[in-house]
């Protein structure tokens, strides 16, 4: 028996790897150490957030899954941002945790190329550096054409609280105690990484009647292309938002020494912007109060989480820590928080299809490759199947470029300059977030999909005719000369709006700030539909950054247009900085572009390379 | 390399002869939209044509424009030189009107860059390159590429420090909409940043203009009907028979050029042909030529004559400097006061007869460039066209920045604009120089070859 594909992992990059090779149509297996942790969500019972939301829609529109069954899945959803800038909006959902695993369980069934196997992974098998399939702990041999590890913080990882130190996944789960060393052995550095997730609390035990409420949007969204809203605004679930005081600060300074952190027991490189509770208190010393976010887990159970609170401070200190805050004097701790350490391979091993460099056909997605987050992991299960299919199919790989998706700045990102800890995404990461909006995934993504085999046709039937829409409004836009009736003139009056001189095109008066479709429904009838007249506005209000950014497009896409050889030997390039040579040596990029952008490799060295390329690989020209 | 670069390439301001030239794809569409003559773009490569070089409709120059078609050119690219006439302001009139068409200034050794990045040098040369690349230590290639003083440096860096944190706050405003630990980036307070950046960044743009005088000087156009006195005065600041000064009228048909020093700072005084209305030919070409000089010089002296009453031409050319920097001088007032002023006409008297009859004009002179005040001659100004052009567009960023938030545009959509501004003041001092490429190495050739 062999495999197309195997996907070792059933978390959020395993899921989408998983579901979108067998999509594409080649035989599947998905091996997790316990089915019911597919698409388990272990730390923050929400999808989405600033740039996470807008790469859920980017999957969406490329094939994936989030996006859909997030949709199906959740309780509370917002528009994040919604009173700046489009580029900058972005969705954030509250999932039921029980429901969210659920739904993407039932979606992967429904696959008939799809295996889902329970089993651990214990080694991968290689011939003449490529992969050739792997081995269970029972010693089983199962073999395939490519393999994709989405291991997630299962690697070696230990759980810490205080001075205590477990071998243990996340909450108890078994961890993978042989793959990583493994790995290292076949030539993998490997990297040891740090997370951490706060305590949850029992709902009955928190006194809501003092905590500030933080309601749903009053509004339809779906992070799906093709979805409907599947919720009821006004019977959206509430979160809520509490602060921490003087005695919590007073509570964790005393115990400084006991946490796993400040103790010194971790030996891991955890994320600058997911601090815990001690650090933003250490490092924020005349801060007085935090915000801290109660956000439900589940309808089909009690649990709380305390979104803000993560630390590593032994059980007996976080009772104390969380009866100090106000509202949960009388809260009972269900889990305790926990900080995790888990190994990660060092991404620069990665070529920018998220193939490995050392052996052929294996590919690595989400945690395992030094990110962090849902929405960040499937992404790169997505790319990671997609492009496993292209190789068994001798096809070039779905490359997304920094213009093009965020999906595209992550992997740019992890494979030039690699990260020292767990990578998140984060809107100022995208120097042309101008083009990534929440609004035009669809735009952006679905003809790959479609070249790729990755949607189905009536999605890009969708796609094809929101795109005829667009056209077509803006055509009845520019064509449309808008007449000053006095009545006309009276609902630009009650708004204290300028009146436009008479006969002015309504793409012209679309270009003044204030004046939206919302109050040109007033005035006219425009039959179209609220997505395109969103996208057609945002085109036509904002064209002035759009070109503007679009210049900066066109310089760097000629950049990535000079392409590297992939058997430049960097050795024989005379007066290479030596930093630079080893970084080129390490990172092998595909382009001066991409060359660009590794830190270390600095004009001039660039300048010999462009030199060089130019002298050994023209020479016929 | 795919951008048109141009270049003044003969020093600037010696010599009867400017050439100013023009590489890339677009230099042919670029001189022609500027030229007065045949259609360039039609002409045949490596040939010469005579026309003008002209502002809209307005005429700049007398010139004559080489065409070089790719490949047989130095970069391998189209090339047009335009050889004008010599002086400061024409040459740098050209240039800027080349600039604004679309063209960038070349860096210090583009031309040459490109000729080897094209393949025109040959391989053997390019390994040469790369030897001299390897022969400069990395103290050389800094000094090499920050030519800026300290202070002017440490003032930018300011500037871009400031620009930096507001960058980072809008970033996290964006990233981290619901933590209440960062002050939200406001129309208000944007607003009052951006006020200061601007401010400062005008200050540098008029410290500039003294930079450019401590450097070139003032030009200083003399103007006024004929036989006012122009020549004399002329020959007053100089101290000898330079311009032929006679009684009849329309003596000084060329214009005169004469370099004198007030409180240091050099003065080129163009004394220009009497403006009237003339049908005598040789007159009426010197009379076209001093309506330009009075375009480009940096300050005008009309000169009327105390002695008679104004003419409906001496109206007229009070007209035409109302927008120039301008003094008006009443010459003659040792002779009887016949002339009439005008009310709230800002005046000055003197004469050319008594020792110190030109202590008031000179006077004003230095109050208006503050040239007594002058103290570090050689301190902190904006010191060429590239700098200053750079700060320019760094000040246009920041105005439209400012302009879109009283329009209410969202500040994570401005902040395009700031992160344009910090890039380019990031390029201004060697920082941050997205495509420094081979630039920096051929800063030790000279501009052009």
């Amino acid at each position: 028996m062999k495999y197309d594909c195997i996907i070792v992992g059933g978390g959020h990059a395993g899921c989408e790897a998983a579901h979108i090779t067998s999509f594409m149509g080649k035989k599947t297996l998905l091996i997790t150490m316990n089915i019911k942790n597919i698409a388990d969500t272990p730390c923050n019972p929400s999808i989405g957030g600033t740039a996470k939301g807008i790469i859920v829609r980017d999957i969406d529109a490329l094939g994936g899954l989030m996006g859909r069954i997030a949709d199906k899945s959740h309780f509370q959803i917002k528009m994040l941002n919604n009173k700046k800038g489009p580029a900058v909006q972005s969705l954030r959902c509250q999932i039921d945790k029980i429901l969210y695993p659920k739904n993407m369980l039932e979606e992967l069934k429904k696959h008939q190329d799809l295996e889902i196997k329970e089993a651990t992974v214990e080694d991968i098998i290689v011939q003449d550096k490529k992969i050739k399939g792997l081995k269970l702990n029972n010693n089983e041999e199962i073999y395939c054409e490519t393999l994709i590890l989405t291991t997630g913080t299962y690697l070696k990882s230990n759980i810490l609280r205080g001075d205590k130190s477990i071998e243990s996944g996340p909450h108890g789960e078994k961890r993978s105690n042989f793959l990583s060393d493994n790995l290292k052995k076949l030539g993998f550095s490997i990297q040891r990484l740090k997370t951490g997730t706060p305590p949850r609390i029992q709902k009955n035990s928190i006194n809501f009647s003092v905590c500030q409420e933080e309601l749903g949007d009053n509004k339809y969204y779906t992070f799906s292309h093709d979805n409907k809203p599947l919720y009821i605004t006004n019977n959206q679930e509430k979160c809520y938002l509490i602060y921490t005081n003087e005695q919590t600060h007073k509570i964790i300074l005393d115990n400084l020494e006991k946490s796993s952190m400040y103790g010194g027991y971790v030996t891991g490189t955890g994320p600058r912007y997911c601090p815990s509770i001690e650090d933003k208190i250490v490092r924020f010393k005349d801060k007085e109060r935090h915000q801290l976010f109660l956000e439900p887990e589940s309808k089909f159970y009690d649990e709380w989480y305390i979104g803000g609170f993560s630390t590593s401070m032994p059980e007996e200190v976080q009772d104390l820590m969380v009866h100090s805050l106000k509202g949960l004097e009388k809260a009972k701790i269900t889990k305790y928080a926990y900080a995790i350490e888990y190994d990660a391979i060092d991404p620069l091993q990665l070529k920018p299809s998220l193939e490995t460099k050392i052996i052929e056909n294996l590919f690595t997605a989400g945690q395992i490759n030094g990110t962090s987050g849902y929405e960040e992991a499937a992404a790169q299960g997505l790319i990671a199947g997609i492009n496993a299919v292209c190789k068994i199919d001798e096809k070039s790989p779905l490359i997304l470029k920094r213009n093009e998706s965020y999906i595209g700045v992550l992997i740019d990102d992890l494979v030039t300059k690699g990260t020292k800890e767990p990578y998140r995404m984060l809107t100022s990461r995208a120097e042309y977030r101008l083009m990534l909006r929440h609004d035009n995934a669809d735009l952006r993504l679905r003809e790959y999909a479609h070249k790729y085999g990755t949607i189905t046709e009536e999605s890009y039937h969708k796609y094809l005719e929101k795109k005829d829409q667009i056209k077509n409004l803006k055509r009845f836009l520019s064509e449309t000369k808008l007449e000053i009736s006095n009545k006309i003139k009276k609902v630009f009056q009650e708004k204290e709006y300028s009146i436009p001189k008479n006969k002015l095109t309504l793409l012209e008066l679309l270009k003044r700030p204030e004046i939206t479709f919302e109050f040109l429904d007033q005035i006219l009838n425009i039959d179209f539909s609220n997505e395109v007249k969103e996208e057609v506005e945002i085109e036509i209000k904002y064209e002035g950054y759009i070109n503007k950014t679009k210049k900066e497009i066109d310089k760097m896409l000629k950049l990535e247009e000079k392409q590297i050889p992939k058997d430049v030997d960097y050795q024989k390039i005379k007066n290479l900085a030596s930093e630079a040579r080893v970084k080129l040596e390490k990172i092998r990029p595909i382009s001066i572009g991409q060359a660009a952008r590794i830190s270390g490799v600095n004009p001039s060295d660039l300048s010999i390379l462009a030199v060089y390329l130019k002298k050994e690989y023209n020479k016929n020209e | 390399m795919n951008d048109t670069i141009a270049a003044i390439s003969t020093s600037v301001g010696q010599g009867a002869i400017s050439i100013v030239r023009v590489s890339g794809k677009d230099s042919l569409n670029i001189v022609n939209s500027i030229f007065k003559g045949k259609d360039l773009t039609k002409v045949p490569s490596h040939t010469i044509h005579y026309g003008y070089i002209k502002d809209t409709n307005k005429i700049i120059d007398e010139v004559l424009v080489m065409v070089m078609l790719s490949p047989k050119t130095y970069t391998t690219e189209n090339i047009v030189e335009i050889n004008c006439h010599g002086g400061v302001s024409t040459t740098n009139k050209i240039f800027e009107l080349i600039l604004e068409q679309g063209a960038r200034i070349a860096e210090p050794g583009e031309f040459t860059k490109r000729a080897f990045l094209n393949g025109r040098i040959d391989l053997i040369e390019a390994e040469a390159v790369q030897d001299l690349i390897s022969a400069k230590s990395d103290k050389q290639r800094a000094v090499a590429i920050n030519s800026l003083n300290g202070r002017l440096t440490n003032i930018i860096q300011n500037q871009r420090d400031i620009i930096l944190n507001i960058l980072a706050n809008i970033a996290v405003n964006i990233d981290y909409p619901e933590y209440e630990d960062a002050i939200e980036v406001t129309k208000e307070n944007l607003t009052n940043d951006l006020q200061n950046i601007k401010k400062d960044l005008e200050l540098l743009l008029k410290n500039a203009s003294i930079g450019k005088i401590i450097k070139t000087g003032i030009d200083i156009a003399l103007i006024g009907r004929p036989n006012v006195g122009k020549s004399s005065i002329l020959n007053a600041f100089l101290n000898e028979e330079k311009a032929i000064v006679t009684d009849i009228s329309g003596t000084t048909r060329d214009l005169i050029e004469a370099n004198t020093t007030l409180e240091g700072i050099e003065l080129n005084l163009i004394d220009t042909a009497g403006i009237r209305s003339t049908n005598n030919l040789v007159e009426q070409i010197g009379v076209l030529r001093s309506k330009k000089i009075i375009e480009t010089a940096d300050l005008v002296i009309l000169v009327l004559n105390n002695n008679e009453n104004l003419i409906p031409e001496d109206k007229n050319l009070l007209k035409i400097i109302e927008k120039k920097p301008h003094i008006v001088f009443i010459n003659k007032n040792d002779l009887e006061q016949k002339i009439n002023l005008p009310a709230n006409l800002k005046v000055i008297f003197g004469n050319t007869k008594d020792l110190n009859g030109l202590e008031n004009l000179k006077k004003e002179i230095i109050h208006m460039y503050n040239l007594d005040k002058i103290e570090e001659k050689d301190s902190t100004y904006l010191s060429n066209i590239r700098q200053i052009n750079l700060v320019k567009e760094v000040l246009k960023d920041i105005n439209k920045a400012l302009q879109d938030t009283t329009q209410n545009i969202p500040v994570d959509m401005i902040e395009i604009y700031l992160r344009n501004a910090w890039d380019k003041l990031g390029i201004l001092i060697g920082e941050n120089y997205e495509d420094e490429l081979i630039d920096k190495l051929f800063k030790n050739f000279c501009l052009g070859k």
